[in-house]
């Protein structure tokens, strides 16, 4: 793998730089961003390498991770499904992966208690994914019986087209809990709609500031921004994982300091616009 | 094996990716675009699985007279029929394929779209009702930005499109600019799992 790669590395017009030729290696015009890029590393490392030697770190309550279970149970007791949509991007958005890492909670926990799951999806590349995630997470319980690959269905390649898709497995299936995990545009509310219309537990998660009212109007639990990047590391309890939320907090603590700092000095312009070059690329 | 292979290949993507932003060099650079292509065309080789998937489910309802086969039937043609007049006659102005998306897909998304209005006002109702103090600081905000974005508000107070603009630009904007940070926070910390191998729950 890593000689195809690397053969594809020097076909793909990479030169080495020629003495007579000026080829800058680094942009120095982002070396404000490697800095903050270094020292939010730093944070998440030290706290992971903390988490490994047996610290344990203390991470807040999340109710909408916490209803999941709740939900499932729910779902089984009805003998109603649980939908699980991991937003409407392709594979390559970090909020249809950090949906996927949910989804294979939300799966092990529907493979407990026997509770059937469905997931449509957009793109065909989520589709094998989801099923793998799914497939993993059954085997991973000792159930892989259990697991269809049917259990994931590619439903449509257009948004609204998978809304019209998504409403009539709703309006159908009368599911008693749906998930929705993921990057949501437009159709956020018209899903949501419909899930509450159909009678069922609603837990949302996005990072799209735009749609969270959407999402916090039509559904019993949202997940706000970072809270759906911590999820999978809250549902998994791992001490790797949470060690880097820890981090992730104390990056927090660091950006909340160099904006108030930022804020006095360039009130009074003290400084020499140390703050503003620190987030501004050049 | 099986989880070591994917790991080591998310560790170099990713790697090669933060190396292109950093980097000037235009074989590094070209590199990382060319990546991106491969994932472009990946995805569009993915589409036969979908189209794989479809079939299966509904065929399968089809062929055993199942619970509105008659709907599936209809999807199935349409899957076809759109497929195949796009090969045949290309997908131009005033081709089947054209005629096909404009009088029938299109009609369609936009009826979808529409409904988000009935949702909007649904929604609205349920959020506005003033029961806590918080649905209630809601209320008296939202009523001030409405009226403020529309020429009867400027009628009734000419300073209410001020104080609309001030609750968007202040109050709101820090909200979201909150969120934002800490959302970018978060991708970054999750991407920085990934690249090492921590997070793996995605690959099953």
């Amino acid at each position: 793998m890593l000689f195809i790669l690397i053969f594809y590395f020097f076909n793909s017009g990479f030169t080495f730089a020629n003495p007579t030729e000026e080829i800058s290696w680094f942009r120095m015009d982002r070396i404000n961003i490697l800095v903050l890029l270094l020292v939010f590393s730093s944070a998440v490392l030290l706290y992971i390498r903390s988490a490994k030697k047996g610290k344990e770190h203390f991470i807040r309550k999340l109710s909408g991770l916490e209803a999941v279970e709740e939900g499932v149970g729910r779902a089984t007791e009805m003998g109603r499904p649980v939908i699980f949509i991991p937003g409407i991007q392709e594979l390559d958005d970090i909020q249809t992966i950090a949906g996927l890492s949910i989804l294979s909670k939300v799966a092990k926990i529907t493979a407990q208690y026997h509770t059937p799951l469905f997931v449509p999806v957009q793109y065909p590349l989520v589709l094998a994914a989801a099923q793998e995630s799914i497939k993993g997470a059954y085997l991973d319980i000792g159930k892989g019986e259990d697991y269809s690959p049917e259990m994931v269905r590619y439903v449509a390649g257009e948004q609204f087209a998978f809304v019209a898709a998504v409403h009539g497995i709703m309006h159908r299936d009368k599911p008693a809990t749906i998930v929705y995990m993921g990057a949501f545009f437009a159709e956020s509310l018209l899903l949501a709609e419909e899930g509450q219309a159909s009678g069922a537990i609603q837990i949302a998660g996005t990072a799209n500031p735009d749609q969270l009212p959407f999402f916090i109007t039509a559904c019993d639990y949202t997940l706000m921004g970072e809270e759906l990047f911590a999820a999978s590391s809250y549902l998994s309890k791992e001490p790797l994982m949470l060690g880097s939320l820890k981090g992730q907090d104390w990056m927090k603590v660091f950006l909340v300091i160099c904006i108030l700092l930022g804020a006095l000095f360039e009130t009074f312009h003290l400084g020499g616009g140390f703050f503003y070059k620190l987030f501004i690329e050049h | 094996m099986k989880t070591l292979l994917p790991v080591v290949i998310a560790f170099l993507s990713g790697f090669i990716m933060i190396l292109a932003f950093f980097s000037a060099n235009p074989g590094i650079v070209n590199f990382s675009q060319n990546l991106l292509t491969w994932v472009t065309i990946v995805g569009g080789i993915s589409l036969l699985l979908g189209i794989v998937s479809i079939l299966k489910v509904n065929l399968k309802i089809i062929s055993e007279k199942g619970k509105d086969w008659w709907l599936k039937l209809i999807l199935v043609l349409f899957v076809f029929g759109m497929s195949i007049s796009g090969l045949l006659w290309g997908i131009q102005e005033k081709t089947p394929f054209d005629w096909l998306f404009q009088n029938i897909q299109s009609p369609m998304m936009s009826t979808m779209f529409s409904i988000l209005a009935f949702f909007i006002a649904s929604a609205a109702y349920r959020a506005f009702r003033a029961r806590t103090r918080e649905a209630t600081i809601l209320l008296f905000t939202s009523v001030i930005v409405m009226l403020g974005r529309i020429p009867l508000g400027q009628y009734l107070w000419d300073k209410l499109p001020d104080y609309a603009d001030w609750i968007m630009a202040y109050p709101n904007l820090a909200v979201q600019r909150g969120i934002i940070i800490g959302a970018a926070l978060g991708a970054a910390a999750m991407s920085l799992r990934i690249i090492l191998g921590i997070e793996r729950a995605y690959m099953g």
